[in-house]
């Protein structure tokens, strides 16, 4: 008989992977305000990556918990969430004034509390997705595993169960590495781990009867403070057009103005 | 399309109106026939020569010549492209009026000279409303420049309107003036899946009482244009099981709170009345995006095996989807219809703008076959003009249906529109072979 699963799902509500971002006008940051937001779509595939976990049934699934940090209206990334299948959710509010004001928590904050709910939830397994689309920091599963002191498998394209071991494949540079791990741990997904569900009708009416839990930051007693200073944001530079050459022999000239040959 | 081929020994591609004057001028005097073609996007031919009529290509003239910020009026050159256009003016928070399939290589100029209808007519209306001025060159070369930027102006006949909707028979479009709601802050795409025709009825009924100022799209498709999708496409569907009928909703509006409570009492009421079998509702861009490609997609996936006959039918609601019934009751009686190549015809689909009363019946074909043809027509026009519908809602006249024109249209009527043909083009150079 192996380990029931208890997992958690920390997810993050961010820009619309589809929206082009902008830079504020201060130069401080992304422009937010009036923009639209959804689930980071790594943490979708892990939402869904769970059901399906609980949907395979072995080994079974105790409860699916999903959990966001953020301002109020993290509230509908989570019932996103819930109507994929999450069984419950925790919102860790912090407000939008405090956000303005100290910034959004860094990596390290978030894994810090993230070690505090798996302690406080008793979970076995961590499922997040690799990075968020909005700071690109790829460092929160990571801290997390190594706070933990447990193992972790990053960038998974496939979850397997063999008893109370994990074997997760992972894409890496020329080709795929396959990881064996005993339970509890932590994995990040990658785009190719499955293809997320649409939330249903049913399901949406559904979750709405579900757990939502509302808790600070104090509540879990994490010194959350801020170590990293934004100094500027920019936009890349404009990507200059190219330009068509007559022959090879005009080719050739311009690749030697360029310096290229 | 597959069914149309040019003849022309000549293309020219004028520059600006000026330009578009001397040619026409020329064709005129010399009586050469001249067709004006856009994005060559259309559906029915009129953008095709048929002989030897030299091809008047209005790319060249894609300028974006002015836009007011305050009432969000658009001037531009007639070859300016649909999408270039709507992406300028999310720029500025505003919208295109319409909106196509199309999008990325028709042109404003085609569309108005065929007013198109598209996705988002039953929120903003057709062009006849949205188009506050013209610049056209007449056959004879005259510059009629009523690119008039005002909302109202009642001083005598509305003459810009012929040319919206004429095809390009009295003359050439060179430039627009057209009036630009604001951009939707708020949007959502919902996605259901229904039993029949009488449910997809009451859902409409229910989406416009419910949801009314925020609904901006109201779709149908039925389950064998899905079916077709999901075989040419491979992608996942939205829903899990699978049902006759699908819509997809939209809607729009200024302030995200106030339409996702609205729409979520929407939603509980339809599923609660069981008005809807099984849906779906997008939570973000992508999912809104890849599930309208289950709608904007069907026509390109028809296309996969040969040819698609196609007709675009206005028809009062209650009976819409009846003709695609019988439609293919009568094909698969004369055994015409199958899975392998013996059989010309791969399937007989129903889809469109409900909200509009228009659908697009299409039959997917792996060949034209005259045996095929010859039991759709004239039966699909006999079958519309029974019910007062038209045959053809927003797709024009062209070539294709120019024979057909009486099923919709008295002898009245036709003679009135040949007078005026006869008017502005004497010589017939405009266009010739098509419209009426």
């Amino acid at each position: 008989m192996s380990t029931a699963l208890k997992i958690l799902v920390p997810i993050k509500r961010v820009i619309d992977y589809a929206i082009k971002p902008r830079v504020n006008s201060a130069r401080t940051a992304i422009e937010t305000a009036g923009v639209k937001h959804s689930m980071n779509p790594f943490d979708e595939l892990s939402i869904e990556a769970a059901v399906r976990m609980r949907e395979r049934g072995t080994p079974a699934v105790t409860d699916i918990l999903a959990l966001s940090v953020g301002p109020p209206k993290c509230v509908d990334v989570l019932r996103t969430a819930m109507a994929m299948g999450a069984d419950r959710s925790i919102h860790v509010e912090i407000s939008d004034a405090e956000v303005k004001e100290k910034g959004e928590l860094e990596p390290l904050g978030v894994a810090k509390l993230l070690k505090s709910v798996v302690e406080k939830e008793q979970r076995n397994l961590v499922i997040l997705g690799k990075q968020s689309i909005d700071d690109d920091s790829n460092q929160t599963g990571q801290m997390l595993a190594g706070l933990l002191g447990w193992g972790q498998a990053t960038q998974a394209s496939k979850i397997e169960f063999e008893g109370d071991n994990v074997s997760v494949t992972r894409e890496v540079d020329g080709g795929v590495e396959t990881l064996r791990c005993p339970l509890p741990m932590v994995i990040t997904t990658d785009l190719r781990l499955n293809e997320p569900r649409y939330a249903s009708l049913p399901n949406i009416m559904k979750a709405k009867k579900n757990k939502l839990e509302k808790m600070t930051l104090q509540d879990f007693g994490v010194d959350e403070g801020r170590r990293l200073k934004t100094l500027k944001v920019e936009e890349p530079p404009a990507r200059q057009g190219g330009g068509k050459v007559e022959d090879v022999d005009g080719m050739i000239k311009k690749l030697k103005e360029l310096g290229a040959i | 399309m597959r069914k149309y081929k040019g003849h022309t020994k000549l293309v020219v591609k004028p520059g600006s109106t000026e330009e578009v004057s001397k040619v026409l001028k020329y064709c005129n005097d010399n009586m050469l026939a001249a067709v004006p073609q856009g994005g060559n996007s259309g559906l029915v031919g009129g953008s095709v020569p048929v002989f030897d009529e030299i091809v008047i290509n209005m790319s060249r003239m894609n300028k974006i010549r002015d836009f007011d910020e305050v009432s969000g009026t658009l001037v531009v050159d007639a070859g300016c492209i649909l999408e270039v256009a709507d992406h300028f003016l999310a720029e500025k928070n505003y919208i295109f009026p319409l909106d196509l399939g199309a999008k990325g290589s028709c042109q404003i100029g085609g569309n108005v000279a065929t007013n198109a209808g598209g996705l988002r007519l039953l929120r903003y209306g057709s062009l006849h409303g949205n188009v506050l001025g013209i610049e056209a060159v007449l056959p004879d070369g005259t510059v009629m420049d009523d690119l008039s930027r005002l909302r109202k102006n009642n001083t005598g006949y509305d003459i810009k309107q012929l040319f919206i909707g004429g095809e390009g028979t009295i003359g050439i479009i060179t430039g627009v003036s057209i009036q630009c709601p604001q951009r939707s802050k708020a949007g959502n795409v919902a996605f259901f899946g229904l039993e029949n025709f009488e449910k997809v009825q009451q859902a409409f009924r229910a989406a416009k009482g419910q949801l009314s100022e925020i609904l901006s799209a109201f779709e149908l498709m039925d389950g064998q244009s899905q079916d077709l999708v999901h075989r040419v496409t491979d992608k996942k569907r939205p829903l899990e099981g699978q049902h006759p009928f699908y819509c997809l909703i939209e809607t729009s509006g200024s302030n995200p709170d106030h339409d996702s409570e609205k729409l979520e009492s929407f939603l509980e009421n339809v599923m609660g009345e069981e008005i809807v079998s099984d849906g779906v509702l997008a939570q973000d861009e992508t999912q809104i995006q890849s599930l309208w490609s289950w709608r904007e997609g069907i026509p390109e996936c028809l296309g996969h095996w040969g040819g698609v006959y196609k007709y675009d039918l206005s028809i009062p609601l209650p009976e819409l989807y009846k003709l695609v019934d019988d439609t293919r009751e009568r094909l698969t009686s004369a055994g015409l219809i199958g899975d392998d190549e013996k059989h010309p015809v791969v399937g007989v689909v129903g889809y469109g703008h409900m909200g509009d009363s228009n659908l697009h019946l299409n039959v997917a074909t792996r060949r034209f076959d005259k045996e095929v043809e010859n039991k759709l027509e004239p039966f699909v026009y006999e079958w519309i003009a029974k019910r007062n519908g038209s045959i053809s809602a927003e797709h024009g006249l062209g070539l294709a249906k120019k024979a057909f024109i009486e099923y919709s249209r008295s002898k009245t009527m036709i003679r009135l529109m040949k007078q005026i043909k006869e008017l502005y083009d004497p010589n017939g150079i405009m266009n010739p072979y098509k419209y009426i």
